[in-house]
């Protein structure tokens, strides 16, 4: 496609006969180029995102007997799903998590965002980096890290205990493993969500502040009333992110899972039960069908989320 | 944060306004929070260099007096025929791989979305936003599925090319073109006759660089952490990720009987395994603190 071709190709054909086809080729030419930079992405696109998908969905409406072989259910292992007291379980269990954890995520991520974008620290750098570090750790070793601080045979926090004299505090125990989990995520995205907010709120032009300043403002008003509702698209953003991401809850329970197997059961999470479903019993076809239960469930909370604070943040 | 408030001055010298208490408490929270982000790290790091029995024997927070980091280095290394190292050596060339040519890709479709108007555009980029959305378990188990009928699974190419379409990326890289890249440099470049592909590797390509490193990097960072989808398609464990690999020694070490060997392996080979891309992120800093702001400028 380089300036050679396009130039020389119509003088050839047009020579010979009308200009029409050599213009209509070069058009075809001109059009095609955006598909052509499109190319590897849509092609990988399609094999990789849009086939599983439609393989997935399609598999989901078929059952595997040992006696009788697969057979066409239509929507019966979504019923299945539906009435699952394994998944609903596990959704609560997430649910849990996330109403934990999210809000305590994002709240630290904001109030560290508005901080280093005020003038009240001098060195910046230490505690945005400092805060985003636990991000660039993979969640396995942070899993399995937490893992060993949480424990009683060789964490500190059990050691300081056991030297100031109490018994040491038990985290993964039935009431206390979500809270333990919690603090893992908040520990490991924290950082990175407080980065967006905070390259949200520079860019808002800071003499908006001064004005309000100016009228008597003081910097938590102006916090509330100009620089959150500002941010808002942003913050909706990494609400939306952090629904999907909680619950998708996988790595960390299942890092996990070696050291409490009773709490951390094979369905704690939706996706350790549908990764147990396919993985141990070798029921794809229905892990598929909880699969897509769970993105169903993913898209409605996301969308009641987003549709609640849309109008949160109109009324602004 | 709380009782601070400002002097309607345009300086910096805003910071040295009355109420200095309520500056002292958010700057002790500042410092609290900071530890509770690096004290995990540390313990890791202090860890590292301890013996199994010393793990026990010693406090968390505190070296031993018996310096034992190269001796668990090597131990790591040797275990099971120099497993470690294999894994490392995946990672390295799944996420190295991975992160180069799924930033290549988003950049050409990003800059494609960007820069042309052609039939179909706003249904397929609503379509590539919309795949964001979708959780990635439900592409998980058809992935796995699909990989090992092509007799796919068991290569590091079912782990590569799954990674290489990245619609964040996509997106990103349109908003960043969208800025980077004006318009008349199409029109100007087919003016002195270079081609549209010339123009985009001589030209645009130059200009789109800090956005390419940004999706490099998340997309680097991402696959270098990936855990489910290689738990899921790898069973052999010669190309298992870090990862995955450390997650199976750490669960040999908490079955009993194990554990007096592994604990300080399995901890060693945890900074091992962060170390590169704790490094790739401070050396890149001004790339990806620059690229962030533009996903959630538009976001």
């Amino acid at each position: 496609m380089s300036a050679i071709t396009t130039t020389a190709r119509p003088s050839r054909s047009g020579a010979q006969s009308s200009r029409s086809p050599g213009s209509r080729w070069r058009r075809f030419k001109r059009n095609s180029i955006p598909y052509l930079f499109l190319a590897p992405f849509l092609i990988g696109f399609i094999v990789f995102m849009v086939y599983p998908l439609i393989y997935a969905l399609n598999l989901s409406m078929y059952r595997t007997r040992l006696v009788g072989g697969t057979t066409f259910v239509g929507l019966e292992n979504y019923g299945r799903a539906l009435q699952d007291t394994n998944f609903w379980e596990g959704v609560r269990n997430v649910l849990t998590f996330g109403l934990v954890q999210i809000p305590v995520m994002l709240g630290l991520a904001l109030i560290f965002a508005l901080v280093l974008d005020s003038a009240i620290l001098h060195r910046k750098t230490i505690f945005r980096l400092g805060n985003f570090l636990p991000f660039a750790v993979p969640s396995v070793v942070a899993a399995l890290m937490w893992g060993y601080l949480y424990g009683q045979s060789f964490g500190p926090i059990a050691q300081i205990a056991h030297a100031l004299g109490f018994s040491p505090p038990a985290f993964l125990t039935p009431s206390g493993v979500i809270p333990a989990l919690a603090n893992i995520s908040v520990w490991q995205y924290t950082g990175y969500n407080m980065l967006i907010l905070f390259a949200a709120l520079q860019s808002i032009p800071h003499e908006l502040y001064e004005a309000a300043a100016v009228d008597g403002a003081s910097e938590v008003q102006i916090a509330l009333k100009i620089r959150i509702p500002l941010i808002a698209p942003a913050l909706i953003l990494t609400g939306i992110f952090s629904i999907i991401g909680t619950l998708q809850l996988f790595n960390e329970p299942n890092v996990l899972t070696s050291i409490a197997p009773s709490i951390l059961n094979p369905h704690f999470t939706p996706n350790l039960y549908v990764y147990s479903l396919a993985f141990r019993s070798q029921q794809f076809d229905y892990s598929a069908a909880i699969a897509f239960t769970l993105a169903f469930v993913t898209g409605v909370l996301a969308s009641v989320f987003f549709f609640i604070t849309r109008r949160g943040g109109g009324r602004q | 944060m709380t009782t601070y408030t400002t002097t309607p001055k345009r300086t910096r010298s805003r910071t040295l306004a009355p109420r200095p208490t309520g500056k002292y408490l958010v700057i002790m929270f500042m410092i609290v929070s900071v530890c509770y982000f690096l004290t995990p790290l540390i313990w890791l790091l202090i860890s590292s260099t301890k013996s199994n029995a010393d793990l026990f024997n010693t406090f968390g927070f505190w070296f031993s007096p018996r310096f034992n980091l190269f001796k668990n280095l090597s131990d790591l290394f040797a275990r099971d025929n120099g497993a470690f190292i294999i894994w490392m050596k995946n990672t390295a060339i799944y996420a190295t791989s991975a992160a180069v040519g799924s930033a290549l890709i988003s950049t050409l479709a990003g800059y494609a979305f960007a820069l042309y108007r052609f039939k179909g555009r706003n249904l397929l980029f609503g379509i590539v936003l919309a795949s964001v959305f979708v959780p990635s378990t439900v592409f998980a188990v058809p992935l796995f599925l699909l990989l090992s009928k092509s007799g796919l699974s068991n290569s590091l190419l079912a782990i590569i090319l799954p990674a290489l379409i990245n619609p964040f990326g996509v997106y990103l890289m349109r908003i960043y073109a969208e800025q980077a890249v004006p318009e008349e440099l199409l029109d100007a470049g087919r003016v002195d006759g270079a081609g549209d592909f010339r123009i985009f590797a001589q030209i645009a390509f130059r200009l789109l660089a800090p956005g390419f490193v940004t999706v490099l990097l998340f997309a680097f960072v991402g696959a270098w952490n990936n855990y489910f989808l290689p738990l899921l398609v790898l069973s052999k464990s010669d190309l298992f990720p870090v990862t995955v690999g450390l997650a199976y020694w750490n669960s040999l070490a908490t079955q009993p009987g194990n554990a007096q060997v592994l604990y300080a392996i399995v901890i060693t080979g945890s900074v091992v395994a962060i170390l590169p891309v704790m490094f790739v992120f401070l050396i890149l800093q001004r790339y990806w603190q620059g690229g962030l702001s533009l996903g959630s400028v538009k976001g």
